[in-house]
């Protein structure tokens, strides 16, 4: 019984990561990050493999511990307590089931440890809710992917954590079944009222599910905010390019007062608006996502007025179903990429044809051109487009 | 299940070779292809023996007249009643050897598996390394290591081990060479390397992260071990004691080298009947009778450790 009383009677509770550092050797994995998760959010970490997001959900965990800082949650402080008495419980990424043990007491297990009552009643209506009643008696191993992945969320989900921590849980399955499991997760979490903390390498996976998303790269957090936010205003190119894609212009600022400040490309004058200028200086990357660009034929002249305008010959177009990508050179030698909805075709827009890029000039932003343009692209990718001599 | 099928099982090998696809020619009878040097060895070796064993502890006669086929099943109950207590002797120390060999190889196979980092491999060899030497200059090294004027004997005398050893029935005066503490020392030593290996590949074999899963899910360390390291590792725990007590219970070198006649096991009583007496029908009677009952004790070892329920 001694167990039960360290543990809380569970409901969400603040999760708060103070000034923490978790150092290896002489690689610092997470670099004195703060976070505040409000009780009953569903935040997620997303980052590239190596920024510090799992090391952060262990420290949560109390897997390992902090080199510096504090974690607290609610007004407890965690930071050196052992993971069996903190009220937090994970998913792991492979889950972790126990394979000598069958789902029932996979499940059961948190609470046999706590000694809890009505194991029983308890451990069926879990089940109830991830759709595994009749699975109770099998065994781990003949489980598919997306069955393990629910007993896993069961097994943690039972304990009703403060926090409950999941570790790239729907990395290991296939796309239709993430899709579906993410809308699932995101479901169980809005009916238990529960703090999940999510870590993930998918942006689409983050968008989908998560109230708030802080984006972290090199043990750091780049920017924090609702999804729609950091899509659209992204405030580094690491954000701009992890999270979708985006097109970069260089470009330099003038007439910075204004609503709308003026930015010349090679010679174009491209409008971008005040709020959205992230650079202390007037030398910029302006950046513009590629389905807000419309392309016309040139001949056409249906440019809007007040919209960004910019004149190119189209290189490459590739049907992707709802939408098109195009790739269109532009006069100085840089690409831009279009995606065009496939609501209407324009059977004159092919490659080698003169088309109009235009945009609406509130969804351009201007990033400090102190950064790498290609921040968060994956290198993979990179080397990719350098092979195509593009 | 025969100890065989245990130890098979145990050690995720000798599964049958997958059955043809059916279709109808050669690929049909591939399995049973590969299946005959196996069988065929094991026919010649192992089954024949066997039935001439069987057939030469129901004979009757002497070495110099010569022995006939009497089916005389006497031999059995007369070699029992005369050697029971040789019988008992030798389940006793394989048992205590047994386990102290698990004793020391759990932690040992515990610590090469997790804690080892880069020196697991040179732990590895050094587990193994004693069989770059004989069985027989290992055991009789011991006859050293025990002797009366040893150092051994000598811190245990002055210390007055000897005689919480001599109450326990252990050893006898100031002596350890020539008592069962000596044999039961030595089968330890010579069948650890059994126990280790088959615990460490258990160990080995389990994912690190179902520890952090149980101590997310409120497990204390002796908990986590209890609830999940042990459980996963009995397979491996099984496979070890079955590998020490077989053998242990049939060896022979141990009790002669480091042992006294007094203290005699069930091989020696055979060896000497096989090869000093020459009583052929009661040596073969003897080792008849040793082979069905470990037979019987494993099968309700292995049903009781419930090892069919683990992966």
């Amino acid at each position: 019984m001694t167990d039960s009383s360290t543990v809380q009677p569970r409901s969400g509770a603040d999760l708060n990561i103070v000034n923490v550092t978790k150092s290896f050797g002489d690689f610092v994995a997470v670099d004195d990050l703060t976070l505040t998760i409000p009780s009953g959010s569903f935040f997620a970490l997303l980052g590239p493999s190596g920024c510090g997001k799992t090391t952060t959900l262990r420290m949560v965990a109390g897997l390992e511990e902090p080199t510096a800082g504090q974690i607290l949650i609610g007004s407890e402080d965690v930071t050196y307590a052992k993971p069996y008495k903190r009220p937090v419980n994970t998913v792991f990424q492979s889950y972790a089931l126990f394979p000598h043990l069958d789902i029932f007491e996979n499940v059961a297990f948190g609470l046999r440890r706590r000694h809890v009552k009505d194991v029983k009643a308890q451990v069926e209506d879990i089940l109830e809710l991830t759709e595994l009643t009749p699975l109770a008696r099998r065994k781990p191993n003949q489980l598919s992917g997306g069955q393990q992945q629910r007993v896993a969320l069961a097994r943690a989900l039972i304990n009703r954590p403060a926090v409950l921590l999941l570790d790239e849980p729907l990395g290991a399955l296939d796309l239709k079944l993430r899709r579906q499991m993410q809308l699932e997760l995101k479901g169980i979490q809005t009916e238990v009222g529960l703090t999940f903390v999510h870590v993930t390498h998918d942006q689409e996976e983050a968008m989908t599910m998560a109230d708030t998303i802080a984006v972290m790269n090199e043990g750091r957090v780049e920017q924090m905010g609702a999804p729609v936010d950091l899509y659209e205003n992204p405030r580094t190119t690491f954000v701009a390019n992890f999270l979708g894609q985006s097109n970069f212009f260089d470009a330099v600022l003038s007439d910075r007062a204004a609503a709308t400040v003026s930015a010349s490309v090679h010679g174009n004058r491209l409008g971008v608006p005040a709020a959205r200028v992230n650079s202390p200086g007037d030398q910029v990357h302006l950046g513009i996502r590629p389905e807000k660009i419309t392309l016309s034929a040139s001949e056409d002249h249906a440019v809007p007025e007040g919209h960004n305008a910019l004149s190119g010959v189209v290189a490459d177009a590739s049907f992707i179903g709802v939408s098109t990508e195009y790739r269109v050179d532009l006069p100085w030698g840089a690409q831009v990429t279009v995606f065009e909805q496939n609501t209407h075709h324009d059977t004159r827009i092919v490659p080698g044809a003169n088309v109009a890029l235009s945009w609406d000039p509130v969804h351009t932003f201007a990033l400090d051109a102190s950064q790498s343009v290609d921040a968060g692209i994956d290198s993979e990718v990179l080397q990719a487009v350098a092979a195509t001599g593009s | 299940m025969s100890a065989g099928a245990a130890l098979a099982e145990v050690s995720d090998q000798g599964k049958p070779p997958p059955t043809a696809s059916g279709a109808p020619g050669k690929g049909k009878w591939t399995p049973y292809l590969l299946l005959l040097p196996g069988a065929l060895w094991l026919a010649v070796f192992f089954v024949v023996p066997m039935i001439s064993l069987l057939g030469t502890s129901l004979q009757t006669g002497s070495f110099e007249e010569g022995y006939e086929q009497t089916f005389r099943f006497a031999n059995y109950t007369e070699a029992l009643s005369e050697y029971w207590p040789q019988f008992v002797r030798s389940f006793v120390y394989a048992g205590i050897a047994t386990l102290l060999c698990l004793a020391i190889a759990y932690p040992l196979a515990y610590c090469i598996a997790f804690k080892s980092g880069r020196w697991r491999n040179t732990l590895l060899v050094l587990v193994i390394a004693p069989f770059f030497t004989s069985f027989l200059i290992r055991t009789l090294a011991w006859q050293t290591i025990l002797a009366d004027n040893g150092v051994v004997t000598g811190t245990l005398n002055a210390l007055h081990v000897t005689d919480v050893l001599n109450f326990l029935g252990l050893t006898e005066g100031d002596r350890i060479l020539a008592t069962p503490l000596a044999v039961i020392t030595g089968l330890t030593y010579n069948f650890l390397p059994f126990m280790v290996l088959p615990i460490y590949a258990a160990l080995d074999r389990m994912d690190p992260r179902l520890i952090e899963a149980a101590q997310d899910l409120y497990c204390s360390p002796w908990k986590s071990f209890r609830k999940v390291t042990w459980p996963l590792s009995l397979p491996g725990v099984v496979a070890g004691t079955l590998l020490t007590f077989i053998p242990a219970a049939g060896d022979y070198i141990n009790a002669q080298l480091l042992g006294s006649p007094a203290y005699r096991m069930i091989g020696n009583v055979i060896d000497s009947q096989f090869f000093r007496v020459l009583d052929y029908p009661t040596a073969a009677a003897l080792s008849f009778t040793l082979m069905a009952t470990i037979l019987v004790l494993v099968s309700f070892y292995v049903r009781r450790a419930g090892t069919e329920e683990l992966v």
